[in-house]
């Protein structure tokens, strides 16, 4: 049994990235979606507790591409994906948790 | 009337706040609609951008694969409407991983000085920015 959570927040702004981190099993996936990608950013809050969580985390490419976040910014540990990844998570886990 | 009513009417210092990341929420866009109106009526107008507000400003924004308008080019024309005072907090930069080197080169052209072109981004402290705030006569946020 396995969940993939979707955060779709402002870590700077929401504590929904924390809660979800902090919430996730090892065998969970997390992934960036919309503001939520500002997570991703390397050197932040954010990025530490992503380091310091078990699940496995995820951004999606598209939209840090939007908000002229280059990959060189990314975070250590976190996995860039396109749709078809987004898919193909969401597949591969039994749940799926949109943290709103 | 009271004063600032007189003929001509008066000039007031106008300050739009924003503290919102593109995209995620309308904020943003709609801040810089209201912008570009206000621009029109010839006040002293200031922006500031602080908290997640910062993000507005990153340069190469590509929305090509989230199938949205990428209203980043706008703020290049602000100069052309005399809002040349574009305020951004140093500390919620720094917080967010962010350099001013990760921000759009926006400038306007000075008519007082030969129209020399110069950056309309001023790098402030919070204090700063406190200091600029308390100097205001309207403020808007977002």
């Amino acid at each position: 049994m396995s969940i993939l959570h979707t955060v779709n927040k402002s870590p700077f702004q929401k504590n929904d990235l924390a809660s979800c981190l902090s919430h996730a099993s090892d065998a969970d996936a997390v992934l960036m979606i919309e503001d939520g990608v500002y997570g991703a950013i390397k050197g932040t809050k954010a990025a530490a507790q992503i380091s310091a969580a078990g699940a496995t985390v995820f951004v999606l490419g598209v939209d840090l591409a939007a908000r002229g976040i280059s990959e060189d910014k990314i975070a250590d540990g976190v996995s860039v994906v396109g749709y078809d990844g987004f898919v193909k998570l969401a597949a591969e886990h039994n749940a799926v948790n949109s943290w709103l | 009337m009271s004063e600032g009513m007189e003929e001509g009417g008066s000039i007031k210092k106008f300050m739009y706040m924003n503290r919102k990341a593109p995209y995620g929420t309308i904020y943003a866009l709609e801040a810089l609609e209201v912008v570009l109106i206000g621009a029109a009526f010839d006040q002293d107008v200031s922006l500031a951008f602080l908290d997640d507000g910062v993000f507005q400003l990153t340069k190469d924004q590509d929305t090509k694969g989230i199938g949205m308008k990428n209203f980043s080019p706008a703020f290049k024309a602000l100069g052309d409407y005399d809002v040349t005072k574009l305020y951004v907090e140093k500390e919620s930069l720094e917080e967010r991983g962010l350099t001013a080197d990760d921000l759009m080169d926006l400038v306007y052209e000075d008519e007082d000085d030969d129209w020399a072109e110069k950056p309309s981004i001023r790098l402030v402290s919070r204090d700063e920015l406190k200091a600029v705030l308390a100097d205001q006569d309207v403020i808007m946020s977002f």
